[in-house]
Formats: structure tokens, sequence, C-alpha cells
């Protein structure tokens, strides 16, 4: 039985997980959750996933929500195939870990407020709050900086391979380059620059990218 | 091989997650202070070990340097398997599917509890100790917010001992220095005593020798 994946294909926590899946080669199902029309927040989704939140798997009869263990779950299943995306020494893996959560902690929230608020509320006509949005990229821009730093000692966040901390920032970096017009706050930054260039470029993103824009239910590699 | 040695004021709720798993994986360290006042967590030495000027930062005997203090967590976890409590990430033998629902937690944890009740800490414990201006609508908002991530948790508690599964695992230290806080240092405690499940597991957890260490190096007395 193939995992199923619930979730809504354009949204930035369901993508990671299908970038994993598509990294590692494991064939899914997309099962639509139609966020729109509040339907993760409705009593039958809400009995899978008690936060009333996307994505949320089911592996056979195993379920999990939380993109990021999600990733980890699959990661660590299929270790054997495709690229090496936890590190092979516990040394590696609390890299891994370190970026994820720098990720989760200091990356994303900035990064979801500004999507929220220059692209989510406009393309539904309501006005976003620029006060917030600029906030939000002022610290986005610091954080990069720390970025930047990492990213002139190695080639990836975790070191010189791609792994789950480089792959989790790229769905909501691709919204805030291509859709909030700030691809400049990479401008002074060469090296994280260039890793946004490599990461996004990676095969196994680009699948996903056309699997989203192609409307299927199913994945297989 | 040098020690094990840990950043931060133990005050400080990231820094004591990180002691307590080191207590429950028994293994020593030294906590070096850092005193924020002091803009020491600034300071370019320190900035070597944390880039982001935050703590805790970890040090490793065998100099692996590391941040953020869940990855810290998972990492004593990971390499000191052997020692003290085993069953952090998982039952032994319990194989993929019980790490990930230790990681689900943990995850749970950092996104849906860490925000709204570290807002409210801050708000209730330590601005009025720094003098600075309590914000009203932020304590409401996160009240709020924290009273239906609890209401979950109530749910999930009705069905299993512990967040993860029958056995205490990270996932639910993770919580300790949040809802310590909460319940012993703010009139707030009711959004965990007065459910019933929740407050059993708070006690459980509260009452673990580990966090009973954790609140003596603080030198403050346990709840």
């Amino acid at each position: 039985m193939a995992v199923k994946v619930y979730g809504k294909p354009q949204a930035v926590c369901p993508q990671r997980v299908m970038h994993c899946l598509v990294e590692k080669g494991v064939p899914f199902e997309f099962v639509l959750v139609d966020i729109d029309a509040m339907e993760h927040k409705r009593p039958e989704y809400m009995e899978k996933h008690p936060f009333g939140q996307v994505p949320f798997i089911a592996d056979g009869d195993f379920e999990l929500f939380e993109s990021r263990a999600i990733v980890r779950y699959f990661a660590a299943k299929y270790a054997d195939r495709g690229p090496n995306l936890l590190g092979r020494t516990a040394e590696e893996r609390a890299k891994v870990e370190q970026w994820l959560d720098v990720e989760a902690i200091s990356y994303s929230p900035c990064a979801f407020t500004i999507v929220f608020n220059l692209f989510l509320l406009p393309i539904r006509g309501l006005p976003g709050n620029k006060g917030e949005a600029v906030a939000a990229m002022e610290k986005l821009d610091k954080v990069l900086e720390v970025y930047e730093k990492q990213l002139s000692r190695t080639k990836y966040l975790a070191g010189d391979e791609f792994t789950l901390a480089d792959l989790t920032h790229i769905p909501v970096t691709r919204y805030i380059v291509e859709h909030c017009g700030l691809a400049y706050l990479l401008d002074d930054k060469p090296h994280a620059k260039a890793w946004w260039e490599d990461v996004s470029r990676r095969p196994a993103w680009k699948k996903v990218m056309s699997f989203v824009a192609s409307g299927a239910s199913f994945y297989a590699p | 091989m040098g020690s094990v040695k840990v950043y931060g004021p133990a005050m400080s709720t990231a820094v004591s997650r990180v002691m307590a798993c080191l207590l429950e994986k028994e293994m020593p360290f030294q906590l070096l202070p850092i005193h924020l006042p002091k803009a020491q967590h600034k300071s370019p030495d320190f900035l070597k070990l944390q880039p982001f000027g935050q703590v805790p930062a970890f040090q490793d005997g065998d100099g692996t340097t590391l941040f953020e203090s869940r990855a810290i967590c998972r990492y004593i976890c990971d390499k000191f398997a052997g020692q003290g409590n085993r069953s952090l990430l998982g039952r032994e033998g319990g194989g993929a599917a019980d790490r990930a629902r230790v990681d689900q937690w943990v995850e749970a944890e950092a996104h849906s509890f860490n925000p709204p009740s570290s807002a409210l800490v801050f708000q209730l414990v330590f601005a009025p100790s720094m003098r600075l201006k309590q914000d009203p609508a932020a304590i409401r908002e996160n009240e709020a917010k924290l009273r239906k991530v609890l209401g979950v948790y109530e749910r999930r508690l009705a069905e299993s001992r512990f967040l993860a599964g029958d056995e205490f695992s990270l996932a639910d230290l993770c919580h300790l220095p949040n809802a310590h806080y909460i319940v012993s240092a703010t009139d707030k405690a009711e959004l965990l005593t007065s459910r019933k499940n929740v407050a059993r597991w708070w006690e459980e957890i509260s009452a673990r020798p580990s966090w009973k260490k954790v609140l003596d190096m603080r030198g403050a007395p346990p709840a």
C-alpha cells in the first residue's frame, strides 16, 4: 500500500514531505485536504491530526503528523536509498538536527510572516500587514547573515552533503524568492545565494514542482 | 577527553531542557553561566559557539559544539544511547515508528506548546523581574492559544500515559521548563492543573529526579 500524504499540494509543509519522498524514490498518493474550505479543522480530519494542520501521513497502518517528524521518519526508514539525508555519525546527525531546528525556530517563522502578508493575503484580495512583513524581512536578513557565514565554511548547512536541514528550507524559500520579490536578500550573500541556486535545482525538487503543477494524485518514481 | 559543557544560565528554559536530558542520561557536565544582562551571549567568543547569540551552547568532551536545545538533547540521546534512560527516543527495539512518535511530539512541543507558553513565561515571570512593561493583549492571546493546545493534550493523554506512548520520552522532557514556570511562578497554573489528564501527566513528569535536580541546581525550591 502506497504512502498517503494528506494536505494541499501548494502548501509549504506538505511540499517538504513530498520532496523527501521523491529524493528517496518512494511512491505516494496525495490526498487533497481543502484547507481553503477549512477541511483541516473539521472533526473528521482532526481525528487524524489533533492540531488540525497539514500534512498528515499514513504509511500502511502507521500515522504521523509534523512535517519535520515525517521527513526524519522516511529519511531513516529509507536510509539505504537515495542521498544520505541524516548524516552517518552521531556528530553529523547532530549538525543536521541543529540546522533543522534553526530552520524551524529562526528561519521559517520570519519567512512565513513574509509569505502570509506579501502573498497569501493579497491573492485573496485582503490587505497584508506591511509593517509585520518588513519587520520579518529585517529579522530574516540577520538570520541569513549567519547562514552566509556557515555556508562560506560548508557547502550545505550541516556539512558538505545535502541533508534534511537544507531540504526543509526549500518550499518556503521558493515562495519568498519567486512570489514575494525578495531574491535581493541573497544578493549580498554569495554563499547563501549559491546554496539556494544549488538546492532549488535538485532534480527531486523539480519533480515535486511538476507533480504539484500537474494536479496528479499519484507519484511513482 | 574533556568534560561535557553547557553554556548558559540555569534559569533559562532552553538551558534547563538540556540539563534535564543530561541528568536523565546520567551524563556528568559542567554548567558555565552566561550572564545575559551583561550581554555575554553577544560576545565574540560566545558567538563562535552560538552564531545566533542565544543560549544554550553545548560542547561535547571530544570538542563537538552544538546549539538549539532540542538538537542537543537528541545528540545526547544518540551518542550516549547505552547509558542512563535508554527510552528517551522510543522504547528499546521500538524501531523507526517509536522514534517517529517521539519526534512528532517533540515537534508539537516546539511549534504548538512552546510559542504561547514561552510568551506567557516571558510576560508573567521574566518581564516583571526585568522591570519591563507587560502586554495584556499578548497575555490574553497566548493564554487562549495555550488553552487550545492543552485541550489537544488532554485528549491525547486520555489514551496514552505519556505523549509519545507509555514511557517517558524526550517529548515529555521538552515541556518541563516552560510548564514548570507556568505552574509554579504564574497565576495560570490551572491551565495545566485543572485538566485531569494533563494534571496527572504534569505531576508524574515533574516528579522525576532529573527535573528535581535541575531545580536544585537553580537554587530554587522544587514546585
